[in-house]
């Protein structure tokens, strides 16, 4: 019994294997196939512009590329310090109990569905930006709410990190002499460093595939922002604003814009990938 | 193991057979109007309830997709959310299902109190910027705009005359509680949404304010009466004459049982 349970994990596993990955495949083949209508008619180059209005045969996606980008990095900018200094809390200064609630409340903070800070975002967040710098919908909105959701991920990722340096290390440095904060930021976190890029980068993926949030707090106007409290609109939000409305050429656009996202993701997943080997 | 398996085998029957059994007695198609939709989705079960055996099956793309699925015999029933155009009318038939306005709304501590269409074409090309020109307080102007592609932008363009690539916005919105919530949030904040929703949310206490069009107040009775300028009928349209089946639909939704449905909707039902 015990044999040909095993014997069928080995093809069993290979198959659904092989169907995520043709399932990648496919989507991928999909996206080219609904967007071909768009990039057969005029080529690659209209996509090149900055002005999307579809209706009037204007499909340039430029704008809302570098606004997914400028917002996602400003989320991860923000987020990857704070992320660290929470696991360095967690790991190494707080009494065992608090570190044990707080990991809990992180956690928490990972499961809270995103329309939920979206729509903290559009009722507290904006309207407290837009007493200051209106519109308030904005860059920074975007920015502060995406921040605020790859934070317990980048965290969470970080403190697994820290957790798994040797104790060896942190031994050494103590029997070095070596002060407190020299052992966390000259050992640790060196240490850690590759555990801790992988966190900060799952988090720069999910704040670029995030959708509901950004949607409702950056404005979503196709411009190149000049500042951060320029409302923008990313990849993701304009596919989600306009799909249940496009037909015809303007569907096909916005299937380009899910392919740029697709390829950005792919992008991302290489460098991540490039990142790993030297790991082990 | 072998309950993974058979549960496998299951699920991908189901998924087989399913295609199939939609085929099965008698069919409504209606498409067109995002818009529409959801009334036509609300009555269609309510129609199916009082019907047993019949299926009303609701899908959306836009009025221009209701007028050509009609046209050709795609959909038994076109869903538009404007009045049709004169070559339309030779071949499709519309009935007015019921009638939406849409209002420009501000912020309810605004002490603006009305716009004239030179105004309002002036802010929304970004001509006017601080609403200090517009006889208000010395506060930057927040244009709200719709996506493209909503029938409400449409309808907006239409009264105005303005190409959607002149507005200069500084935020753009999906739907119409988003819409509401933005301007309530912005106190120089001007954006338009459907009558209804925008007098629902008044009358629960959010802080906008609706102004008049043309000097007629924005209420869901100007748009009733036909007074009200920015407003559009919500049509169920067909070619030639209906199905019995289609013609049984369209008497049903255009009876008083389905008057709080409509109204759920925040659309007015048309005087009768």
């Amino acid at each position: 019994m015990r044999r040909s349970s095993d014997s069928l994990l080995k093809p069993l596993t290979a198959a659904l294997a092989g169907i995520s990955a043709l399932l990648l495949v496919g989507m991928l083949g999909f996206l080219l196939a609904e967007s071909w209508p768009a990039l057969a008619h005029g080529g690659w180059l209209r996509f090149a512009s900055l002005d999307w209005y579809p209706l009037e045969g204007r499909f340039g996606l430029t704008a809302m590329c570098i606004a997914t980008l400028a917002v996602a990095a400003l989320a991860t900018l923000l987020a990857a310090p704070l992320g660290l200094a929470c696991a360095l809390f967690a790991r190494f200064q707080a009494p065992p109990a608090l570190a044990a609630g707080f990991r809990g409340l992180l956690a928490l903070m990972a499961g809270v569905p995103s329309v939920v800070y979206g729509f903290w975002g559009l009722t507290v967040l904006v309207p407290l930006l837009a007493r200051w710098q209106p519109p308030g919908a904005s860059l920074l909105a975007a920015g502060l709410v995406l921040a605020l959701m790859i934070l317990p991920t980048v965290a969470l990722l970080a403190h697994a990190a820290l957790a798994a340096v040797p104790r060896t290390l942190l031994d050494g440095a103590a029997a070095l002499g070596l002060s407190r904060r020299a052992t966390l930021l000259k050992v640790a976190v060196p240490a850690a460093r590759r555990g801790i890029g992988g966190g900060v980068l799952l988090g720069l993926a999910r704040a670029l595939g995030e959708t509901m949030a950004v949607l409702m707090v950056a404005g979503n106007v196709v411009q190149l922002p000049a500042s951060v409290f320029d409302p923008v609109r990313v990849l993701t939000a304009n596919i989600a604003l306009e799909m249940a409305y496009a037909t015809g050429t303007h569907r096909a656009g916005l299937f380009v814009s899910g392919l740029l996202l697709a390829l950005l993701a792919l992008g991302l997943a290489w460098f991540a990938a490039r990142l790993e080997p030297r790991h082990a | 193991m072998k309950r993974f398996l058979i549960f496998l085998a299951t699920l991908l029957a189901a998924l087989a057979i399913l295609p199939g059994a939609q085929a099965a007695g008698g069919k409504l198609v209606l498409t067109g109007s995002s818009t529409v939709a959801p009334l036509a989705l609300e009555i269609g079960k309510r129609f199916e309830a009082m019907n047993p055996g019949v299926r009303v099956d609701v899908q959306t793309g836009g009025s221009s997709r209701g007028v050509a699925d009609a046209m050709n015999g795609l959909a038994d029933i076109g869903l538009v959310s404007r009045a049709l155009k004169p070559e339309e009318t030779k071949t499709l038939t519309a009935h007015t299902l019921a009638l939406d306005g849409v209002a420009l709304i501000v912020h309810a501590g605004n002490p603006v109190r009305q716009l004239d269409d030179a105004q309002i074409k002036a802010i929304y090309t970004g001509q006017t910027r601080n609403w200090r020109a517009a006889g208000g307080a010395d506060l930057p102007i927040t244009v709200v705009n719709k996506a493209e592609g909503r029938s409400t932008l449409e309808l907006f363009l239409h009264y105005t005359g303005l190409k959607n690539s002149q507005i200069r916005a500084q935020a753009v919105i999906g739907d119409n509680q988003q819409g509401i919530k933005t301007v309530a949030g912005n106190p120089g904040a001007i954006g338009y949404v459907s009558i209804g929703a925008a007098e629902y949310a008044v009358e629960h206490g959010v802080p906008i304010k609706l102004l008049p069009m043309a000097g007629v107040p924005a209420t869901t009775g100007a748009v009733r009466s036909g007074r009200f300028p920015l407003s559009r009928p919500l049509n169920l349209v067909t070619r030639g004459a209906p199905s019995p089946l289609a013609a049984r639909f369209i008497a049903f939704a255009r009876s008083p049982a389905v008057r709080d449905l409509i109204e759920a909707q925040y659309f007015v039902p048309p005087p009768r």
